[in-house]
């Protein structure tokens, strides 16, 4: 098998041009989900070691997000998107060349727990058998529900620097930042070196943040994230207006967003006229096709998200079937990277024993160690206010359907016991997202209505598909004998 | 609403956006073109019929949702743009047969 670079053709929307869509195996060694640095370095020391690699990413080329279009971008290799989003190039071009057989544009839809994969690629759908799967479908940047948060000129910080990774495009006109965590920074401080101007920072880290960091401060001064963060904090605000403790948040504007309004805890408020609002307060596990997989789902107190049930090397409750990188818990590129080369070692050591690759782990697990110091620091200073994980009564929490916080709370106070069961009153959840945007939000108002824990209210139960597959598509896959038998007249 | 860096290279791209001819940059999706083109809304949603523009850029959100060579509901923001597309902005829901 070779791996083969993604072309506009190869990767085209249109089913005709796309060869590789009749071309994908049947059965492999092992099935890597998302190709971001988790799953690029487990399908490329898989497949070092021998075994048949299957690698599906929904995108048009390597890198996931964090890493996104990092084998085609625009900026080629100017100084605007920095050292660390060049650092993963090398993963890529490692993936490329290691023989695993990577498919971009590939959307998986099911996951059956014998390791049977649903895959759309080019508008064709296909099963393909896997004897081990790695699941690296990252991280999506956590909902930040405020008042007018589905305006058109309203984005996630995430989304404004993935135009600038993959198309080389920066906001035009009067742009804000608000929110909290190390992609906010790192955006503004992106921005700065494309010369872009930003009118201001809204910056809505708690000050009480600090006190609960602080006893971990001595792991993140020690964690490669240190000094960088430093530097990249003290020119972003020797050149940006920062408002620090700001409560509240609300967009404004008929059409598209034209201002936006805030408070601080110190009693300032003040509005702010602008044509892009960049939202952002750090990023969670998209977990949904884990979930639908079988894996159950726990609560993270920490980092406050649902997480796959998964040890530190990924391995799951399901036979062969292992969460890799932040897609089983926010950890960073680095530590994905390492979490992904954990994750193949275990495919490895139950397909290939005795491999010799086998005796890398020690260094795996150190590499490991040392990318996830600081990270308990980072999930503490950057951890979201109440106030923007569960929104004021007529914010809107689900962007779907529409349904505002008030009606969440009301279904509760008329009995509704859980995420599942408000389906059925709201249909929340059950939009074209899945949940995805609103999941967090409506566990979180869901069990601060009952008094109780998140963990106890629970989360969505998700299911196949995970993403929306037409019906013709489902009907064009091959069918065996007895299925058709199955629906035979007389 | 955005524009390109004068350092950012590529081929051009011709689309057309409700009829109107689009020049795209050749690895945009769908979605960064309607917005490199200053199309402010890509949809009205089905509730409410507000309108709607890309937002996560990363295939989760679902509010970038347009109708790509008469195929409603494609996510513009995980679809590469092609010479001679038609992209139309999508009102409401998906239409049956399209």
């Amino acid at each position: 098998m070779t791996a083969q670079f993604p072309t506009s053709d190869t990767v085209s929307y249109d089913t005709k041009s796309d060869t590789k869509a009749r071309d994908l195996p049947k059965a492999v060694d092992l099935a890597v989900v998302g190709a971001g640095p988790a799953g690029l370095a487990a399908a490329t020391l898989a497949a070092s070691a021998g075994l048949s690699v299957l690698l599906l990413d929904e995108n048009a080329g390597p890198g996931g997000q964090v890493y996104r279009a990092i084998t085609t971008s625009p900026l080629g290799e100017g100084r605007v998107l920095g050292p660390d989003y060049w650092s993963g190039a090398a993963l890529a071009r490692e993936m490329l060349a290691s023989g695993a057989t990577y498919v971009p544009g590939a959307t998986v839809w099911s996951l059956s727990r014998e390791l049977e994969l649903g895959v759309s690629v080019g508008g064709q759908a296909h099963l393909v058998q896997a004897r081990r799967v790695i699941l690296a479908t990252g991280a999506l940047e956590r909902p930040m529900p405020i008042p007018g948060w589905t305006l058109p000129g309203v984005m996630t910080a995430g989304g404004a620097q993935t135009l600038l990774k993959s198309s080389g495009l920066v906001p035009e006109g009067r742009i804000v930042l608000a929110g909290c965590g190390p992609l906010l920074w790192l955006l503004a401080a992106q921005y700065l070196e494309a010369g872009v101007r930003l009118e201001a920072i809204l910056d809505t880290t708690a000050r009480e943040n600090w006190r609960a960091a602080l006893p971990e401060a001595f792991g993140f001064l020690t964690s490669p994230y240190f000094r960088k963060g430093l530097a990249l904090l003290r020119k972003v605000r020797a050149a940006v207006r920062i408002i620090s403790g700001v409560t509240t948040l609300a967009a404004e504007g008929d059409e598209s967003v034209t201002a936006v309004r805030y408070a601080t805890a110190g009693g300032e408020s003040g509005r702010i006229e602008l044509d892009t609002l960049l939202l952002h307060q750090g990023v969670v596990p998209n977990v949904n096709l884990a979930n639908a997989a079988g894996i159950p789902l726990v609560w993270d107190a920490e980092q406050l998200c649902f997480r796959p049930d998964v040890d530190a090397a990924g391995t799951s409750p399901v036979a062969g079937l292992a969460v890799a990188g932040d897609g089983a818990g926010i950890g960073g590129a680095l530590g994905a990277a390492e979490r992904g080369r954990l994750a193949a070692l275990a495919a490895i050591a139950a397909l290939k024993p005795g491999a010799p690759v086998l005796a890398q782990r020690p260094q795996v697990e150190a590499a490991l160690h040392k990318a996830l110091r600081g990270r308990a620091f980072l999930d503490r200073l950057y951890r979201p206010a109440d106030g923007f994980r569960r929104p004021a009564p007529d914010t809107i929490a689900c962007r779907c359907e529409e349904v505002t916080a008030r009606q969440v709370t009301e279904t509760v106070a008329l009995g509704c016991a859980g995420p599942n069961q408000l389906k059925s009153f709201l249909r929340t959840g059950m939009g074209p997202c899945q949940g995805r945007m609103c999941g967090l939000t409506i566990s979180e108002l869901m069990a601060e209505a009952q008094g109780v824990t998140p963990a106890e209210i629970g989360y969505y139960r998700l299911r196949a598909p995970v993403k929306p597959i037409s019906v013709a598509e489902l009907a064009s896959l091959p069918k065996d004998e007895s299925a058709m038998k199955s629906v035979e007249r007389g | 609403m955005f524009r390109r860096l004068p350092e950012a290279s590529g081929a051009s791209v011709h689309l057309t956006v409700d009829g109107n001819p689009v020049l795209a940059r050749a690895g945009d999706t769908v979605a960064a073109a309607l917005l490199a083109a200053g199309i402010e809304h890509c949809r009205t949603t089905p509730v409410t019929g507000a309108p709607r523009a890309p937002y996560c850029l990363m295939g989760v959100c679902f509010d970038c949702l347009v109708v790509v060579d008469g195929q409603g509901n494609r996510q513009g923001c995980l679809v590469q743009v092609a010479e001679g597309m038609r992209v139309e902005t999508q009102r409401g829901k998906r239409e049956i047969g399209r």
